[in-house]
């Protein structure tokens, strides 16, 4: 049984008949006394006390950790590799992995020399609190380490889910067009930091940086911005700095 | 799709509540979907009878009670109504607010026996 929560996973269970209801779901037997009750629960209620309860972990082992989300293919493997090898190598990291099939990514990230657990999510398109929670006894982090947490390539339900992480950080590629701000709100609103990666290849594109930034701020007027390019390595020291400046004022609060 | 693991909340909540409350069948359950909470639906009501079935709500009724998006703009001070993050707000035109209702999901009520 799990031990941080007693949990056997609630399963699908799978419909046997057709799937057409087109019979009236009112078979109340009428000697049966029907009460109403007051439940007032937030659904996520759930999955933010098991967030809290990560946060608070990482706050007591001085834990910096983040969680990286974007679509499929804005290059956050690639990104996460460049940052492994380029921050000093007293720095202690450890990395969680999350795909819906395949350990291909945390494979990429161990073969920097980094420990890396694969979250195979099956049907599920995000990783919960609960996930990480698992993730982080499977894979005990060092003590003022950081954590870097992939998500699953999707703009859309991650957004949702507090994985107890200091902050988001929102990979967005130049490939994929500047309006995604504001096709994806909820996800540009719940980030720290933008990326905008692969910025090698704008003079090929007619992806409008400033109006890219412009809607990413009409989500989240305070979200910060940095543009880079893992393959050429531009921007990599600011976002290096912003990810050691921000460990470290961490370790303050 | 999240919308299926959030329908598999819903039915923890609910088995958690038939063991509290002692019920043993939900004929209603009453959910509010706030405007701004990234939740669709549609979506919910795909998955909800999918989820539910060979439980306590097996065959419930799923009324969903949409909840509008409240903001209040740090610049203006004034409150309004709200459909997208990206909107803007409708007397100054400012983006800088801070969303007050509208981001929840939240079972109201249950109808049981």
């Amino acid at each position: 049984m799990c031990g941080i929560c007693g949990c056997g996973e609630s399963q699908l269970t799978a419909h046997t008949h057709a799937h057409t209801h087109t019979h009236e779901h009112e078979h109340v037997e009428h000697s049966a006394t029907v009460r109403r009750i007051k439940v007032e629960q937030d659904i996520f209620a759930k999955n933010n006390q098991y967030a809290q309860l990560n946060r608070e972990y990482f706050r007591q082992h001085g834990i910096f950790a983040l969680n990286f989300v974007s679509s499929p293919g804005s290059g956050k493997t690639s990104l996460l590799t460049a940052t492994i090898t380029q921050l000093p190598a007293d720095c202690a990291i450890s990395v969680i992995e999350g795909d819906q099939q395949t350990t291909l990514d945390a494979e990429k990230i161990r073969a920097t020399g980094v420990r890396a657990l694969q979250i195979n999510t099956g049907k599920g398109c995000h990783l919960d609190a609960h996930s990480i929670a698992h993730a982080l006894q499977d894979q005990i982090p060092e003590p003022n380490s950081l954590v870097l947490i992939e998500n699953v390539g999707n703009l859309v339900c991650p957004a949702a889910f507090d994985l107890g992480e200091a902050y988001k950080v929102v990979v967005l590629s130049v490939t994929e067009g500047e309006d995604k701000p504001l096709k994806y709100p909820d996800m540009f609103h719940a980030a720290e930091l933008m990326i905008l990666n692969k910025i090698d290849l704008l003079p090929y594109l007619d992806f409008d940086v400033e109006k890219c930034i412009d809607y990413a701020r009409r989500i989240n007027p305070r979200i910060k911005v940095l543009q880079l390019s893992v393959k050429t390595g531009q921007g990599m020291t600011e976002w290096l700095q912003w990810l050691t400046i921000s460990q470290r004022l961490s370790s303050i609060a | 799709m999240h919308e299926l693991s959030l329908c598999e909340n819903i039915l923890q909540m609910i088995e958690q509540q038939a063991k509290d409350q002692q019920f043993t069948r939900v004929l209603t359950v009453f959910l509010e979907i706030g405007q701004l909470s990234g939740v669709e639906p549609e979506a919910i009501s795909f998955c909800f009878d999918a989820v539910m079935a060979g439980s306590v709500a097996a065959h419930a009724k799923l009324v969903i009670v949409p909840q509008v998006g409240l903001a209040w703009c740090a610049k203006c001070y004034h409150h309004f109504e709200i459909q997208h993050r990206y909107d803007e707000c409708p007397i100054c035109g400012s983006y800088e607010f801070q969303i007050k209702k509208g981001e929840h999901l939240r079972i109201s009520e249950l109808e049981v026996i």
